[in-house]
């Protein structure tokens, strides 16, 4: 194992101080500021579990507000029955065992039926909570009365970032990492290279959707009520994948590249222009589009380190997912 | 796709030079106005029903208020300025748009979107920052309980709870009178507000000796209920309670007009209390029964009604825009009397009550409209509480459809 030589000491190193600084942040500006800071956070955790999984496997995933919306009920179920901590630990078991199931039962599928199952996936989902709730509990809608403060939940989500950064750079060093890159240039080499495909995919997709539902639990007791079309919104999935193509999702940090500019001018363009704020974000999209196909991580790549890679199929293929999806 | 290097600059020019644009927007001027707030739904799928009960009340208000020279606080006349936002339908968007209004914005008060859910999205963080919170759209069995957990919120329409019992109660009126049978079908919709007044309106009926013979959900957005509605008829039950939403409302009246069921008491749910539902059924709404009503013979409501025409091209309807308008009096009148924008003076003033509007001596969170209404002669009046002033008397049983062909 590499884990004690320099280059994995160093960037490690950087990112804690990095976090520590930030953790601090609460204490200088005001709430409408900590808003958004959680709003960046949280679009940070999702598009980065996000592209860990479909960034090197290149399936285009609809389903991650299933995920989150799983771990925002969850918090609804049961978050005045336990302490919140074990309420967390509940949330990942659920997304986990969901994960499971869809993992094993959907990663056979390719391309764009894989993108319509994911999609109709939320719907599924959102239709099953409602009958249970309608049925059984006679009760749609869940009140969350915690008293979890709006710097608890920044705090929250900034250690889950850390987590996931430091999960995603050890993976990307790990023999699983090396695997799944093999399988997103070709899936045929890797079988013939004896990597148990699906196997891989399914443990990554676990792993990615773990982090969605932490999210949807750690952000729940903002909303103070839950139903299933506030919890299960499919407007989330669609705005992580922009983020994340945005930013560039081959590359661990390639996400936060989308996730900020984005977050910032969705808030601009909602405070500023109320009533054009649909017209103006499909403008914004066919800007990206056309004049950013590789993500700010490929606009890089092109003009600073034109490193010997497989850089234009990486941008033919970034570019059409983009139009699939937009 | 080859985009030529100049056309890329330009693009990214002219979206860098937008961009610093708007941030310009953002400078304060120091004028002396009375800022009010709101993030409202203008699109998604609550932007339908904020477009009827809420946006064109907001906006008539503050055009009364500022032609008339603006609100009188302490000798002075203070215009209103106006700060809204669209929460896009989501809760979060509804959270980040208040905090921005009380953060940002630094308004002096703040008015609360639409629909239950986004209602109490916002209340804790109202709270917090001191603000009153007049949930003018939110219908929910906890009320009681939030209005004490944050005190200055005032959960205008009520419980699911109050609605159903009190139509149970009317009904057990003309059960003992002879007048129906006791058997009753009762659907609802798969929504929040669905389920709790069905769960209310299962235990009020069966406790007062009905028979529900017919007793399911159906999806929310569904408009197509026409075997519903045929499985029903067949029942022989002389009350039909749909607690509906509106595409569901409308889907009900226009199948069970062309399958030509015509129980004795026709309840429809929210919807039925809209202008539209008069528009679309004309004649064929005399003796339709819903939760709400107005005293169309007040010459304060009637009055109310003719402005909301001139202003917003339509009627309002006849249950939450009515609730919303007497809140919006109130806030009014809260303002003068404290005689000062200060927050907490004006929050004072509104828990006193007392205040007058057009459901007469009013406090924020009072339920002294109607429960149960019903249309006739294109009115749509209050019939339940039969103790309220002005009740009328009901048009039974329900007359024929006309138009069924």
């Amino acid at each position: 194992m590499s884990i004690l030589k320099p280059d994995f000491i160093k960037p490690v190193a950087i990112g804690a101080v990095i976090f520590a600084a930030l953790a601090f942040l609460p204490s200088l500006v005001d709430s409408y500021y900590m808003s958004l800071a959680i709003s960046v956070v949280s679009f940070a955790v999702l598009a980065t579990a996000w592209s860990m999984f479909s960034g090197p496997t290149r399936y285009i995933s609809l389903a991650t507000v299933v995920f989150f919306g799983i771990g925002a009920y969850t918090v609804a179920v049961l978050g005045e029955v336990l302490a919140f901590p074990l309420v967390l630990l509940c949330a990942g078991l659920a997304g986990t065992v969901v994960a499971l199931l869809v993992g094993f039962s959907t990663l056979r599928l390719a391309g764009v039926y894989f993108v319509i199952f994911t999609f109709g996936l939320t719907e599924l989902v959102r239709q099953v909570v409602s009958w249970y709730e309608v049925n059984v509990t006679r009760e749609m809608g869940r009140y969350v009365f915690l008293d979890i403060t709006q710097n608890d939940i920044y705090w929250q989500l900034l250690a889950l970032f850390a987590v996931l950064l430091l999960t995603g750079f050890v993976l990307g060093r790990s023999r699983l990492g090396f695997a799944l890159r093999i399988i997103g240039e070709d899936e045929t080499v890797a079988k013939h290279c004896g990597i148990d495909v699906t196997r891989v995919k399914v443990a990554l997709f676990v792993l990615s959707a773990l982090f969605m539902t932490l999210t949807g639990a750690i952000i729940a007791p903002r909303w103070t009520y839950i139903d299933p079309v506030i919890a299960f919104n499919p407007m989330l999935s669609f705005q992580v994948v922009i983020m994340a193509l945005l930013g560039g999702p081959r590359r661990l940090l390639g996400p936060l590249l989308g996730v900020i500019p984005l977050t910032l001018l969705f808030e601009v363009l909602t405070a500023s222009f109320p009533n054009h704020f649909s017209i103006l974000l499909g403008c914004v999209f066919m800007v990206i589009v056309y004049l950013l196909p590789g993500g700010v991580v490929g606009l890089y790549e092109k003009y600073r380190a034109p490193k010997k890679r497989t850089l234009s199929t990486d941008t033919e293929t970034t570019r059409k997912s983009e139009e699939k999806t937009a | 796709m080859q985009i030529s290097a100049k056309l890329r600059f330009a693009t990214i020019a002219a979206a860098t030079t937008a961009l610093m644009s708007t941030a310009t927007l953002f400078g304060a001027n120091a004028q002396e106005t009375y800022r009010i707030g709101y993030a409202i739904s203008k699109t998604g799928p609550g932007a339908p029903g904020a477009a009827t009960s809420t946006t064109p009340n907001y906006e008539m208000w503050v055009k009364e208020i500022n032609d008339a020279g603006g609100l009188k606080v302490g000798g002075k006349q203070i215009p209103i300025e106006v700060v809204e936002y669209d929460d896009r339908s989501s809760s979060e968007e509804a959270v980040r748009a208040v905090e921005r209004l009380i953060n940002q914005d630094k308004v002096d008060f703040i008015l609360s979107p639409w629909g239950t859910g986004l209602n109490l999205a916002v209340a804790p963080i109202l709270d917090r920052a001191g603000y009153a919170h007049l949930a003018g759209t939110a219908v929910t069995d906890k009320a009681p309980q939030l209005a004490q957990r944050w005190k200055n919120s005032y959960w205008l329409l009520g419980t699911g709870e109050q609605y159903a019992v009190e139509m149970a109660e009317f009904l057990k009126g003309l059960k003992d009178a002879g007048k129906i049978n006791d058997k009753v079908a009762m659907i609802a919709v798969a929504d929040g507000f669905g389920i709790e007044l069905s769960k209310a309106g299962r235990a009020a009926l069966e406790e007062r000796d009905f028979d529900l013979v017919y007793d399911k959900t159906y999806p929310l957005g569904s408009q197509d209920l026409a075997t519903i509605v045929n499985d029903i008829k067949s029942l022989g039950a002389d009350t039909f309670v749909a607690f509906s939403y509106p595409p569901g409302t409308l889907g009900l009246t226009e199948q069970s007009r062309v399958l030509g069921f015509n129980p004795k008491i026709f309840y429809a749910g929210v919807g039925t209390a809209f202008p539209l539902y008069k528009d679309r059924f004309g004649a064929d709404a005399q003796g339709v029964v819903s939760l709400g009503g107005a005293s169309e013979t007040d010459p304060k409501i009637a009055d109310y009604i003719a402005r909301h025409v001139a202003f917003a091209g339509r009627e309002p309807d006849r249950w939450a825009s009515i609730v919303n308008w007497a809140s919006l009096q109130s806030l009014h009148q809260a303002i003068e009397r404290a005689g000062s924008t200060d927050r907490e003076a004006v929050n004072a003033e509104l828990a006193k009550g007392g205040f007058d509007t057009i459901l007469g001596t009013y406090k924020p969170g009072d339920q002294n409209f109607w429960q149960v209404g019903q249309w006739q002669d294109g009115k749509f009046v209050g019939v339940a509480p039969t103790s309220m002033e002005g009740a009328h008397e009901l048009v039974f049983p329900k007359p024929a459809w006309k138009a069924a062909n």
